[in-house]
């Protein structure tokens, strides 16, 4: 399969198109959390580098294949997610964010002293597992989970928590075990997409994880428009993109790249696709499509 | 010994909360948390080493000079970044404009001096190291403390006792409500930021001439910090940033001094989700009460 990408593209496009893939990965589990269930989550670096670091030290060690080092990875994540979100949850809003912050931070000065995962100077050398239609198909899978869910009963008290919490709690909503849950899923995602991540780029420190890489996933979210799917993968590909074609300004890029995210939420502040009912989309370009043929 | 790295983790916790001021005063009015205020301080330290080694002025004058540039610098990213955004959108969107501005600053300084650290010039502040009670103590801890001490009681003069002040402190209650009152929330919210700027400034010139260092990614790490601070004292009130910016520097000295000081930077944090899981508010915040 990746023999006949590998004809069609060169390598260059080949690692944009999987780096979007994992990108996307973690960026649907900042959406559960953040854009479906209204929790800020500005951290996910932190669950990214935990199943980075997880899949990459079993592969090294213990030689475990692939999907079993990635699998984890994940868990690995997903229990760290579990645990710390029972106590935080509890805590809304801003004070979240700052706990999240706070986790990402530990997390990365932890694997810092951590010899096993080679402290300052990170783990090389790592199985160069990850391929292009491996990355495809599990980012499909998750699409299509994640579609499903918007549409199941789960899924929509996520929304409801998000638009108001008491509102959803008085339906009879159990509110702290929803969050838990999508916490604990995004967790996951975020173990899953680091462990693709360490296997692909095979050398990882724990400078790749830091703040800055939780806030650039974020962002991807809400450029895209917060619980949107497809404005999350829109946000994903355009943010994955951005630095190599702002390439051609060099070191202004971060400069564009600060000023355009300021003038993106002035104009659009519910991200490009946010707010966007695909159903009146549909239905307009269905009417319009039909009084043409009727005056035809 | 003890005493010792407590008055060093007084001043470092002094400019802690000096930083986390900004945060809090911000937060208490617009509920933003002001991402980009970290590289404000950055821009503080900065200015205040232009008026020192270009303009050749003394101390006391850069550091004013450095408070006025970051005050000009607070309100317009207030005009520019967040006050288009105020009103009509999410709570999330000023905060991804906030990131942008923080990305813009700092790299803006990168594009300007580099990345590389550089410092004040010998002699900008007298450095003699006295003994008081058997205990060292340098002048330019001294002057931290006399300088942070005196800047936050100003602070708490002009909230406590101005009219601005106690227009503020009508804002922070319920901006609606205020405006209907008469105060003018846009000039409110202005000469918060200016004031917020004005005190990470002194922040960032005295933590420069401290540490003896001044590069352009200084503020992330602080402003993380501070604004753990200020969550730790409870985000929104005045007292609580202060006592929760010298708690944290007195529990990061303390942690490097008698545990290991490879977790420095972890400390901090643990410290506070501990304490944020035992008392969601923080420390000094007050209890809000939902209603529907």
């Amino acid at each position: 399969m990746d023999s006949i990408f590998s004809q069609f593209l060169d390598a260059y496009t080949m690692r944009i198109i999987i780096l979007i893939g994992i990108n996307l990965i973690l960026a649907l589990g900042i959406n559960l959390v953040t854009g479906m269930t209204g929790q800020l989550n500005m951290g996910h670096a932190g669950f990214m580098s935990i199943g980075a670091y997880t899949s990459a030290i079993c592969s090294l060690n213990l030689d475990t294949p692939f999907l079993l080092s990635l699998f984890l990875g994940a868990v690995t994540a997903g229990a760290f997610g579990f645990i710390i979100g029972i106590p935080i949850l509890r805590l809304d809003g801003d004070y979240l964010a700052m706990v999240t912050i706070g986790f990402c931070e530990i997390v990365r000065v932890f694997f810092l002293n951590f010899e096993p995962g080679g402290k300052a100077v990170g783990l090389s050398g790592i199985p160069q597992d990850t391929t292009l239609s491996f990355v495809w198909l599990l980012v499909l899978i998750i699409l299509f989970l994640n579609y499903r869910l918007n549409r199941s009963r789960i899924g929509r008290a996520m929304f409801a928590v998000k638009e108001n919490e008491i509102a959803a709690e008085a339906c009879g909503i159990h509110t702290s075990r929803l969050k838990i849950i999508a916490f604990t899923v995004a967790a996951f995602l975020g173990g899953l997409g680091g462990g693709l991540y360490s296997h692909y780029i095979f050398y990882i420190s724990p400078q790749d994880f830091s703040f800055t890489k939780s806030i650039e996933l974020l962002n991807m979210v809400v450029l895209g428009g917060m619980g949107s799917l497809p404005g999350t993968v829109l946000g994903v590909i355009i943010l994955t993109i951005a630095p190599e074609v702002l390439r051609v300004v060099a070191e202004y890029r971060l400069l564009f790249y600060g000023g355009l995210m300021v003038i993106l939420m002035i104009f659009r502040p519910n991200g490009l696709l946010g707010g966007v009912r695909w159903y009146d989309v549909k239905q307009k370009w269905f009417k319009m499509k039909s009084k043409t043929t009727k005056e035809g | 010994m003890l005493l010792e790295q407590l008055i060093n983790g007084v001043t470092l916790g002094s400019t802690y909360a000096l930083i986390a001021l900004g945060y809090t005063m911000v937060y208490g009015i617009i509920q933003l948390i002001n991402f980009a205020h970290g590289e404000i301080y950055m821009f503080g330290a900065f200015a205040g080493l232009f008026c020192v080694t270009v303009l050749g002025l003394p101390f006391g004058i850069a550091l004013l000079g450095a408070m006025a540039f970051c005050m000009i610098l607070g309100m317009s990213v207030e005009r520019v970044a967040y006050r288009p955004l105020r009103g009509r959108s999410t709570r999330l969107s000023p905060l991804i404009s906030a990131m942008g501005v923080s990305t813009f600053l700092s790299t803006l300084m990168v594009l300007i001096r580099g990345t590389n650290t550089t410092r004040y010039p010998e002699g900008t502040m007298m450095n003699a190291t006295f003994q008081i009670l058997g205990i060292n103590i340098s002048s330019m801890q001294i002057m931290i403390l006399l300088l942070s001490a005196g800047l936050m009681l100003a602070l708490q003069w002009i909230v406590r006792r101005t009219k601005i002040g106690k227009a503020m402190r009508a804002c922070s209650l319920d901006l609606e409500a205020a405006s209907l009152m008469g105060v003018n929330v846009n000039r409110i919210i202005s000469v918060t930021f200016a004031l917020g700027s004005a005190l990470a400034a002194a922040g960032g010139v005295m933590v420069g001439l401290y540490y003896n260092a001044v590069w352009p990614y200084m503020g992330t790490m602080a402003g993380m910090k501070a604004f753990a601070a200020a969550v730790l004292g409870g985000i929104g009130s005045i007292p609580g940033a202060m006592l929760g910016g010298v708690l944290l520097g007195v529990l990061e000295i303390m942690g490097v001094a008698y545990l290991s000081s490879s977790y420095k930077d972890a400390i901090a944090f643990a410290v506070l989700i501990i304490v944020l899981i035992i008392r969601p508010q923080g420390l000094l915040g007050q209890k809000k009460s939902k209603k529907v």
